[in-house]
Order: structure tokens, then C-alpha cells, then sequence
């Protein structure tokens, strides 16, 4: 009898590791000579640039300090390491061999060019929606870079997921190749803003929560998610931002970065404004913010502006002259002097606690890196900076002092264990700076 | 090397990137105003402008003054005649003077954003900036004064 059932069990399996494998199987795409960068015309080769941009391609293929897409950027996955691999044309260690079919291929179906799986760490589950003219850009625009000689670095995946075969399994489950159908019922604006969101610009990979198999959870499309040691917030229904978002106030915000009513851009954010969508044209980054505007359904408005704001503004104002709760003296001390608004209207330059998308978030993240770090002069919005506080404030000091913001500011509730929270932070930060 | 505009000059610090702004204004451009004070963030002796606004150079690195324009009490009036400047002398604020060059820095910002600043402002903005001698009261009658010289040269 056992057998029995170890022989059954046996063969299911192997009929499983069999299934898999004619799954995953994919042929390799005969290797090209590197292509010349004068086979690309010009206007093309700017296309793809600002397509690169705005998909942010440089954040994950360009390490800290390394070559521009040449790779070898560790990415916790949750899994374990995955190192970001060089998209630059050289022949032997990036994609100088790969002919269009191959790049198309990889981008939407998430193959190799030897046929090999790709990681979801790559955004190909988006990527699939990408145009023909859009993939054969960003191809031109990455056949015609500077090649750099960079190897492959080792994941740290453990056995079995590094088994890339596997990945047919999780693309049976989750990918959706395909792409992008424009809905008729939307305009045009909204259908560009969708296109551009959804295909190249995969929001949603940092702005949607993960399943336990690095899968974004379709149920929480935009609900805020905890990426890279930042939070993500949520675009959704599920936002916290005391004030209704508007087209206008995203529009404002991802071509500046910063909208007075909700705050700055921070971590890859901030890249994605200042690096990312800085070549973009105005109308597509009017698109989408109108998409995001309606991703609830019904557009923003401002007819409640002006009563929201009376009595939020009012918090901060109150506050210096009544100090007496816990964490108001470091409030006084090392905050007030730049967020004290005298004024009735937001200002810029004086970022309003009550309002921000930070204090208000469900998670102490963001504020707690901020106060640690502060806020570099290219970030957020130009111009403004903000110090660090790390060398200042102890754990206690900060946990204190975020609390104190939230209790004051805002009518969430209270961010809990906040001291450790600090602690991690301080220490996720200060390994990987 | 990080380069930035110091008082309107080019400026190349070569040393580690998060040597505190402070350090490469009194040390490497030799500029004595600008002051230690806690060396935190938490007294406001070290104030200068970043791009036009006051910021605490003890706790920012250089690195992050890289592109920016940076001004200190030497660079704030050419001639050292700001009307806070004028203010200062006129009201005789200082006692000691250490904090003096950081608490004008401050003010200058207050006065951009707020011509006419009530207390409330003033108490508000400036609460960063320790005064070990009490000047608070002159620092405030100095502060209004220069508001309203720099509104009566205006109109």
C-alpha cells in the first residue's frame, strides 16, 4: 500500500517536472552580429530614450555608481537577491547578440533571448502591453548606447526557485500576455494615460501589493505596498491624503514634483518626476494624471478645497503655541522654523505636516526615513532640502517625535510600534546607503 | 569633488562627500561668520542660505550643496548693509554675538516669506535659533524694524 502511494506520488511528480518542462520550453533566438548604431534613425533612437525614461529602466539596470544599464543592481525579491542584468549592447555579457524578435520577446513574454525564463523581478507582466513602435524604440534607443563590458552577477535565490523553468508555472497562474486594449467608453486622454501607466511605466509593480508569490494582488489594484524600503502609497480608494487628489494636483505633482495639498517625490518617485518623466511631453503627463485621477471611478474635485484646508492648517498653527505634548520640544526645536505657515494658503517652501500624504500614510516608513535623511536638494520639489537627522535624534527621539506628528496632525490612528520601526530603518539604511 | 556657488563663486571642495557644509565654508573658503554652535541642527548658530533659503550647514554635507547657491552673512549684502543688517546695528541686538550671524540668516527667509511677520511668526520661525544672552527681545524689535524699512524703500 505505501507502496503504492509512493510510486503514485512518484509519477505524478514526474508527470509534473515533464509538464513544466515542455511549459517552460522556449527556443533560443539565433545570436546577431551587434548591430551598428547607424542602422537606428535618429528621431526613433530619441523616442526610445524618452520611453526608457519614463519606464524608469535605469533605476533597476543601473547600480549605484555603475554604467548607465549595464546591470548588476541588487533587488530584494523577497525571495532572495536578484541582481538587475546588462542591457547594453555589448556582446558578450549584455544584449549586443539579441535581434529585435529577441528583445520584442523578452519584453512580452518575459523569455530570454537563449530561451531561458525570466524573473517577474522584470516588469514583462506590464511590458506585454507595450505598442510595436514603442518596443522597437526602446530597442533602438539600447542597441545604440555605449556597450559595457559587465558580467552576470549570481542570484541568491535558493533552490528550487532559482529553477527558472518554474517561472512557466507561475506565468500559467498569474501573466497575462496581451496587449493593451484601449476601453472605447474613455476618451483618448484617459486611454494614452492607461497605455502609458500600465505597459511601460508599470506603476502598479510598486503601487500594488504582492501575493505570497511576488504576484500583484489584482483584488488591490493601487492599494499601497511596501517596495524597497519605501512605502508606496496608496492611488486608489484606499489613499489616506486628507485632501481629494485632482488631475490638476497630479499633474502638478508628476511634472514638479510636489503638489502643496499632498506632499514631495521621494525615493525612485522622485526619479521617476525628475529623471523619468522630465522628457515627457506635457499632454502625457497630463494623461496620466487624468488616468489616475479616475482610477476610483469618478474624478477628484476641488469644490470641498477650501474647508478641508481651514481646519487641517490650523493644526500646525495651534501646535506652536500649545506645546506641551510629548515630542513638541524636538517638533520646536528642529522643525518649526521651516514648516511654521503663517499664511491661510499652502506653501511650497513650508510644507504643510497636516497635509501630507507622509504623516497621514498607514505606514511609518516615508517619514521616518525622511527624518533620518532628509531631503536632497534634486529630490522633491527642486530647490527645497531638508537636513538629515540622523546624527541628532536617537531612535527614541524619532519615534517620539513621529508620533507626536501623527497624534497632532492627523486622525489616523496611532502608528504602532514605532521605536523598532526606527531601528530597522536606521539599520536597513545605514547597509545599504 | 562637489562644486557649488559660494556668496556667487565657484567653489570645488575636495574631500569626502558628507563633510558638513559648515566645515568647507569656515575651513576650506575661510569665511569666520557663519558659526558652531551644536554641531545637530538644534541651535541655529551654523545658518546660511541653500538656494535662497535658510538651512543648517552643521548637518548638511557637502554633497548635498553640490549645484546649489550658497550664502552666508558675508555674501547676504555686498555691503553689509541688509536692512536687517541695519536693523541689527541700529537696535544694538547683539550682546556676545555668536549667534547674531545665524539668527539674521534665519530672519532674512522669515522676511521673504512673511513681509509683515506678526509674533506669532516671529516666534514661530525663529524658535530654532538659541540666543544664550536673551536677546530675544531686541532680535524681534530688530526684526520688525527692518520689515518696515524694506517696505518704505519698496513703496
Amino acid at each position: 500500500m505505501v507502496r503504492r502511494i509512493v510510486l503514485t506520488v512518484l509519477s505524478l511528480a514526474a508527470i509534473g517536472v515533464l509538464v513544466l518542462a515542455v511549459l517552460a520550453w522556449r527556443p533560443s533566438i539565433a545570436p546577431i552580429e551587434v548591430p551598428a548604431a547607424a542602422n537606428f534613425p535618429a528621431p526613433v533612437v530619441a523616442k526610445g530614450e524618452m520611453l526608457a525614461g519614463m519606464g524608469d529602466c535605469a533605476n533597476c539596470h543601473t547600480a549605484k555608481g555603475g554604467a548607465d544599464y549595464a546591470g548588476g543592481l541588487g533587488l530584494d525579491s523577497g525571495f532572495g537577491v536578484i541582481y538587475s542584468t546588462n542591457i547594453t549592447p555589448d556582446k558578450d555579457t549584455g544584449i549586443g547578440g539579441w535581434s529585435e524578435e529577441a528583445f520584442a520577446r523578452a519584453m512580452r513574454e518575459g523569455v530570454a533571448r537563449d530561451g531561458s525564463q525570466l524573473f517577474p523581478a522584470f516588469p514583462y507582466t506590464h511590458f506585454t502591453q507595450a505598442s510595436d513602435e514603442d518596443i522597437q524604440a526602446l530597442y533602438a534607443f539600447f542597441m545604440t548606447r555605449t556597450p559595457v563590458k559587465a558580467e552576470e552577477k549570481k542570484n541568491g535565490l535558493p533552490f528550487p526557485l532559482n529553477v527558472r523553468a518554474l517561472q512557466a508555472g507561475w506565468k500559467l497562474l498569474f501573466f497575462d500576455k496581451g496587449r493593451f486594449q484601449p476601453v472605447a467608453a474613455k476618451g483618448d486622454e484617459w486611454n494614452r494615460g492607461a497605455y502609458l501607466a500600465e505597459s511601460l511605466g508599470h506603476c502598479s509593480a510598486c503601487h500594488t501589493p504582492l501575493n505570497a508569490l511576488g504576484a500583484e494582488k489584482k483584488a488591490s489594484r493601487y492599494a499601497g505596498a511596501v517596495v524597497d524600503g519605501w512605502y508606496a502609497p496608496a492611488l486608489n480608494a484606499a489613499s489616506k491624503s486628507p485632501i481629494e487628489w485632482t488631475s490638476e494636483h497630479l499633474y502638478t505633482y508628476l511634472r514638479t514634483g510636489a503638489s502643496i495639498y499632498h506632499g514631495v517625490a521621494l525615493g525612485s518617485m522622485s526619479d521617476v518626476v525628475h529623471k523619468g518623466l522630465a522628457s515627457m511631453p506635457d499632454a502625457d503627463v497630463r494623461a496620466i494624471a487624468v488616468y489616475f485621477d479616475q482610477v476610483n471611478g469618478t474624478p477628484g474635485s476641488d469644490a470641498g478645497l477650501d474647508q478641508a484646508l481651514t481646519p487641517l492648517m490650523a493644526r500646525g498653527k495651534a501646535e506652536v503655541h500649545t506645546a506641551s505634548e510629548p515630542g513638541a520640544d524636538l517638533y520646536l526645536g528642529a522643525c518649526v522654523s521651516c514648516h511654521y505657515n503663517g499664511g491661510e494658503a499652502p506653501h511650497a517652501m513650508r510644507p504643510e505636516l497636516a497635509l501630507s500624504s507622509t504623516v497621514n500614510g498607514p505606514d511609518p516608513t516615508n517619514l521616518i526615513r525622511i527624518v533620518l535623511h532628509g531631503v536632497g536638494s534634486k529630490e522633491g520639489l527642486p530647490d527645497g532640502y531638508m537636513p538629515g537627522y540622523a546624527a541628532s535624534f536617537s531612535d527614541a527621539d524619532i519615534a517620539t517625535l513621529a508620533g507626536y506628528l501623527r497624534r497632532t496632525r492627523t486622525s489616523e490612528p496611532e502608528w504602532k510600534d514605532l521605536s523598532s520601526k526606527v531601528a530597522a530603518v536606521r539599520k536597513q539604511l545605514s547597509e545599504t546607503p | 569633488m562637489t562644486t557649488f556657488k559660494l556668496n556667487g563663486q565657484p567653489l570645488d571642495i575636495d574631500g569626502a562627500d558628507d563633510t558638513p557644509l559648515l566645515w568647507a565654508i569656515r575651513d576650506i573658503a575661510g569665511l569666520k561668520g557663519t558659526k558652531f554652535g551644536c554641531g545637530i541642527g538644534m541651535c541655529g548658530a551654523c545658518t546660511v542660505h541653500l538656494n535662497g533659503r535658510a538651512i543648517r550647514s552643521c548637518i548638511t554635507p557637502v554633497v548635498a550643496a553640490a549645484g546649489t547657491e550658497i550664502t552666508t552673512i558675508e555674501g547676504l549684502d555686498p555691503a553689509g548693509q541688509h536692512p536687517l543688517q541695519q536693523a541689527w546695528i541700529e537696535t544694538q541686538t547683539p550682546q556676545c554675538g555668536y549667534c547674531q550671524s545665524g539668527q539674521i540668516m534665519q530672519a532674512a527667509t522669515l522676511l521673504k516669506d512673511y513681509p509683515s511677520p506678526t509674533d506669532a511668526d516671529i516666534d514661530a520661525v525663529m524658535n530654532g535659533n538659541l540666543c544664550r544672552c536673551m536677546a530675544y527681545v531686541r532680535i524681534r524689535k530688530a526684526i520688525k524694524l527692518a520689515a518696515a524699512a524694506s517696505k518704505s524703500s519698496v513703496s
